[in-house]
């Protein structure tokens, strides 16, 4: 529903394009505006990346805060919401964790509608394959899981492997393929019309939009935040919501917390385009390689962290020869493509690989953070569940797990199993 | 590609080592309590610049040695042998 002080021509729709189309397109007006900070806001969230712009937006439209303010130190989108590959999928294996990955799955599924803007959410598919006995079980154990909770989840041999993926080595002498975990619901979306969308949706409900604005410092009295330092001058603020992805920890020292995460690069790639190859998202079980598809025809893949601790957010060389030659002996075809783009972005790794939407110690200080290499999936449905927390001063029940607390008391959501290990989750 | 100079093996590639993480974190005593080993196993804190850290010369002398190097330039300023002092 368009908010009471928006034109009603300021929706998109078939009709307008074709208004604009005969008109030369002079209509198109800002999809959000460039305000002044004011004094005080009832909440700040820092960071505009999807996530801060989402919870934006759920504490305006649905729980009807609207005094709020979104800061962001650069312009919105250029973090990991403008630098990741745009996987979207629910098919995780412990129950908390599917059951907020389906929520955000829904919420994908009528987003566009909810925002009034085209996130090109394309559900093709994700296929996750395996290449041995032990990895077939693993999978057989988490479509059930999914299966369980409601989410779909199909098992495919290797006959249907190689009827929907002709071009696949399904022999590598390694790594045969045995089959695949398939789910259908999963896909990608825009990254970048994610954010915009987000962005354009909240401010229509009245929410600010401050760029070039970066947080110095968090003001707290008596256990109780009351502010933020930044480079526009102080903002008062009631509460403040950090999802600053990879600058969490940064942001939590401002307010003197030590959180159990370390910052560690992604790489992605992006090859020439080329006509359609790959119909939905495939995920190698050997070495850790993923691969889709962009409308465009450019190759879209990545795979493991670089492994230590970096804000550089510029990715190294042996990650790139290990990706590259994974891809090769899956996809042969791969070989004979030229990689266009790559670059790095600053993931918020933690300690047990799943993340973190709640309070902290501090009155009035909530965090969103912790998404390792998974939060792009999660940006509605985080967004969602962190305007509720933020709203009622409680987390829902979608997220009341996600807690630091967990580590103390032993409640690890520990997806891979691995340890304390950031680098390796 | 990081180059270390290994204390024992000199100047050698990055993946001829391993990471191992955080080398100031400190293993507090047997009954110190649950808030000095919550401290010790997961938090971190995670600097932007300089960070002294473990990594394993697994395909070397397969000694740890003890780096620091910058998170934001990747520059390595030291590296020593485990017990030496860094800084
Ligand atoms: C290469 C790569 C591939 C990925 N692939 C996938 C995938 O396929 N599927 C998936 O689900 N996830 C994926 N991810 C993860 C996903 O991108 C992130 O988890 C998600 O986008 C995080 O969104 P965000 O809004 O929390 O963070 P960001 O988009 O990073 O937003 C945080 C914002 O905070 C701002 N900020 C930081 N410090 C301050 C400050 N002091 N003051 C003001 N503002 C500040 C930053 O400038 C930034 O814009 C990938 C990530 C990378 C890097
Ligand atoms: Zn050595």
């Amino acid at each position: 529903m368009p908010a009471r002080h928006e034109p009603i021509f300021d929706r998109y729709s078939v009709w307008r394009l074709l208004k604009e189309s005969i008109d030369g397109n002079r209509g198109w007006k800002q999809a959000w505006r460039k305000p002044e900070p004011k004094a005080r806001y009832d909440v700040v969230i820092v960071g505009g990346g999807g996530h801060g712009l989402a919870t934006a937006h759920y504490l305006a439209s649905v729980h009807g805060i609207t005094n709020v303010a979104v800061v962001e130190k650069g312009p919105i989108g250029l973090g990991n919401s403008g630098r990741n590959t745009t996987i979207v999928r629910s098919n995780y294996l412990l129950p908390s964790n599917i059951r907020f990955y389906e929520y955000s799955l829904r919420l994908w599924e009528g987003l566009e509608r909810e925002l009034n803007y085209n996130v090109m959410m394309s559900q093709r598919g994700q296929l996750s394959l395996f290449h041995s006995a032990s990895e077939r079980d693993a999978a057989v154990r988490r479509g059930n899981s999914m299966l369980i909770q409601g989410v779909d989840a199909v098992l495919l041999d290797r006959e249907a492997v190689r009827a929907m993926l002709p071009f696949i080595a399904m022999d590598n002498p390694m790594f045969p393929i045995l089959g695949g975990l398939l789910q259908p619901r999963g896909g990608t979306a825009r990254h970048d019309a994610v954010v915009w969308g987000f962005a354009r949706a909240a401010n229509r409900r009245g929410v600010d939009i401050l760029e070039h604005c970066e947080v110095t410092g968090i003001r707290c009295e008596s256990g109780r935040v009351v502010g933020l330092e930044t480079t526009r001058g102080f903002i008062g603020a009631g509460k403040v919501g950090i999802a600053v992805a990879g600058n969490t920890s940064q942001l939590a020292a401002m307010a003197g917390l030590r959180l159990p995460i370390e910052t560690h690069l992604l790489q992605a790639f992006v090859s020439e385009a080329i006509k359609p190859l790959i119909g939905c998202v495939i995920n190698f079980g050997a070495g850790h390689f993923y691969i889709s598809q962009s409308d465009k025809g450019g190759l879209v893949f990545g795979g493991a962290l670089d492994g230590y601790n970096s804000y550089s957010q510029h990715g190294n060389l042996p990650l790139v020869e290990h990706l590259m030659s994974a891809g090769v002996s899956m996809v042969p075809a791969l070989s004979r493509l030229r990689v266009l783009r790559q670059w790095a972005g600053m993931m918020d790794m933690t300690m047990d690989g799943s993340p973190f939407i709640c309070r902290t110690s501090i009155e009035g200080l909530y965090l969103n953070g912790g998404w390792c290499y998974g939060g792009f999936k999660a940006t509605p449905g985080a967004g969602w569940c962190f305007a509720y927390t933020i709203a009622k001063n409680e987390p829902h029940p979608l997220n009341a797990d996600l807690t630091i607390d967990r580590f103390f008391e032993g409640r690890m959501i520990d997806e891979a199993g691995v340890g304390p290990k950031p680098w390796a989750q | 590609m990081l180059l270390i100079h290994c204390p024992y093996c000199g100047a050698r590639a990055q993946d001829e080592f391993h990471y191992r993480g955080d080398a100031n974190v400190e293993r507090p005593a047997p009954h110190a309590g649950q808030k000095a080993f919550y401290d010790f196993v997961y938090a971190r804190d995670n600097p932007r610049g300089w960070h002294v850290e473990w990594w394993h010369h697994y395909a070397g002398c397969r000694r740890w040695v003890k780096i620091e190097r910058n998170t934001v330039t990747h520059e390595i300023r030291t590296v020593k042998g485990p017990t030496q002092d860094t800084r």
